[in-house]
């Protein structure tokens, strides 16, 4: 089944057009990498599929439906690249994964032990564990990132979608990250759409890609986006991506070459 | 001290008092988290424009404050949401020309003079049996409404589009949360006024922001500061026959300032 479905998609925000001709289509339970340079239009593209923005022309559709119909069914799981949360904001980690549950639970209904239980289990697998009473706007970059990540996965997504999610997460623990996602969509036949500028990283983990500059310059398999003309096309001009490391079938953990 | 119970006027006071009190220490604590404090105040001073409709049509001026309210805030959400105009310059517009047209439609009407500084600086002591239980029961009404709708608020006010984008359905929130505010100022009006009635908007929750970072003890710190400060503002404005919509307000101002004291003490 057809997780996403653009058609022709055109999108212009204050008179700019931002996207222009994209078509796409996504099988469920794939994993699917956008990049592209700054500016190109990734987290448009993204606030479109999650229903945010409204195309300025073309189709959108989310297993067969329109996106803000989707939002309402608790379709997605979404971590955006920024969250600006005050320091004194009075929500603790555990606050925040429970209100993944609350488009799911209504006006009426209020948290029970068993919700607790289960966002303490998956705060636990985040590697979160103790940190559930520390007030949210306190944690380190990347302690937040976990900690929405846990938020975006309790609703139980059908489509998980990241925004630039490794821009608070250091280099060593960029790799656990991407590993985790990995891990995840597989156990959960969960659809993910990650948006990043660090294609020589995400090739190694995603089923698919997309270069998007402003229109689509590329959609398929990761290792086709490194040719020389897709990246001409993307960024304007030629240029070498580094491959640091390389991903290992079996234990899905990356490896600086050789064995794993 | 108990003497002050004996008179009707001050137990009808203490009730109402207590009763808004209660519901703004609640809503305040959003209005801070939100950061529309300044939504709060305008829209407070716009009240003036409604009372004075009320005034010149002859109705009664809170239920035409409370319309004129809602509608102001309704339209400043709607313009700044539009992109056309920030929120604040809408804010200062709606406010300088609600009050504008008060003075204006004050100044046709006949018969305003000390019914008007009651609206513009509170009437607590004035109030009626009648009054007072209709402040009570609003009180309790929106205070059940937000008991709803809190959990809700709480994650608007943490992320606006993680909340759409989770299935909350956040403008019928938000339109809540706004009729409330509106409900908040207009009971407000007969307690400390137009004027000071920002003031139980913002303090309560304030103080309670410096004292706590934890969410349920933010909203009962805010209220119990909100009752606090209106019973020992009564009590401070019986002894001293001083304006009771002032002592309320000096109440609070001070325990905002304890709390500030406190908390770059530590």
């Amino acid at each position: 089944m057809k997780a996403v479905e653009i058609d022709n998609l055109g999108v212009k925000l204050n008179g700019r057009e931002i996207l222009s001709g994209i078509n796409l289509a996504l099988e469920e339970g794939r994993f699917l990498g956008i990049v592209g340079p700054n500016g190109s239009g990734k987290t448009t593209l993204l606030r479109v599929v999650l229903g945010l923005i409204r195309p300025t022309s073309g189709l959108v559709r989310v297993f067969g439906n329109e996106p803000v119909e989707m939002a309402k069914r608790g379709t997605f799981g979404y971590l955006p690249q920024h969250l600006n949360v005050d320091a004194g904001f009075p929500a603790t980690a555990l606050d925040v994964v429970l209100m993944g549950l609350y488009g799911r639970s209504g006006l009426f209904r209020k948290s029970t032990d068993e919700d607790r239980k289960r966002a303490r289990e998956i705060l636990g697998t985040m590697g979160m564990r103790g940190y559930e009473d520390h007030i949210f706007g306190t944690l380190s970059g990347g302690q937040q990132q976990r900690v929405s990540i846990a938020r975006a996965l309790i609703g139980e997504p059908r489509i998980l979608i990241l925004d630039e999610p490794s821009t608070s997460i250091d280099v060593v623990g960029q790799e656990d990250f991407y590993h985790l996602l990995k891990g995840i969509q597989k156990r959960l036949n969960l659809t993910i759409i990650m948006v990043s500028h660090d294609i020589g990283t995400i090739t190694a983990y995603v089923d698919e890609i997309a270069c998007l500059n402003r229109t689509l310059h590329y959609h398929g398999s990761p290792l086709g986006a490194l040719n020389d003309e897709v990246l001409k096309n993307l960024y304007g001009k030629s240029m070498e991506i580094i491959m640091h490391t390389r991903l290992c079938e079996k234990c899905e953990r990356l490896y600086p070459g050789g064995e794993c | 001290m108990l003497e002050i119970l004996s008179y009707g006027f001050m137990q009808r006071a203490f009730i109402a008092g207590i009763a808004m009190a209660l519901f703004t220490g609640i809503i305040s604590v959003f209005i801070v988290l939100r950061r529309v404090s300044f939504l709060g105040s305008g829209i407070s001073h716009a009240a003036f424009g409604g009372v004075a409709i009320g005034f010149l049509a002859g109705v009664n001026p809170l239920l035409t404050a409370l319309i004129y309210c809602i509608m102001v805030a309704f339209a400043i959400e709607v313009i700044s949401a539009r992109g056309r105009l920030a929120e604040d310059a809408a804010i200062g517009i709606f406010f300088s020309a609600s009050m504008a047209m008060g003075v204006v439609l004050v100044g046709l009407s006949k018969s305003y003079t000390v019914d008007l500084f009651g609206y513009l600086f509170g009437s607590i002591l004035a109030i009626s049996k009648a009054e007072a239980y209709m402040t009570v029961i609003m009180s309790v009404a929106v205070m059940a409404v937000f008991a709803v709708i809190m959990k809700d608020l709480l994650f608007i006010t943490f992320s606006e589009e993680l909340a759409i984008v989770n299935g909350i359905p956040v403008r019928f929130v938000k339109a809540l949360f706004l009729v409330s505010m509106a409900i908040a100022i207009v009971i407000g009006i007969k307690v400390v006024g137009i004027i000071l009635i920002s003031a139980l908007l913002v303090i309560p929750g304030a103080t309670a922001s410096l004292l706590t970072r934890r969410f349920h003890s933010m909203l009962a710190l805010s209220s119990l500061v909100a009752v606090t400060a209106t019973i020992s503002g009564l009590i401070v404005s019986f002894i001293y026959d001083l304006a009771p919509g002032g002592t309320i307000v000096v109440m609070l101002s001070l325990f905002f300032a304890i709390a500030f004291i406190r908390r770059i003490s530590t």
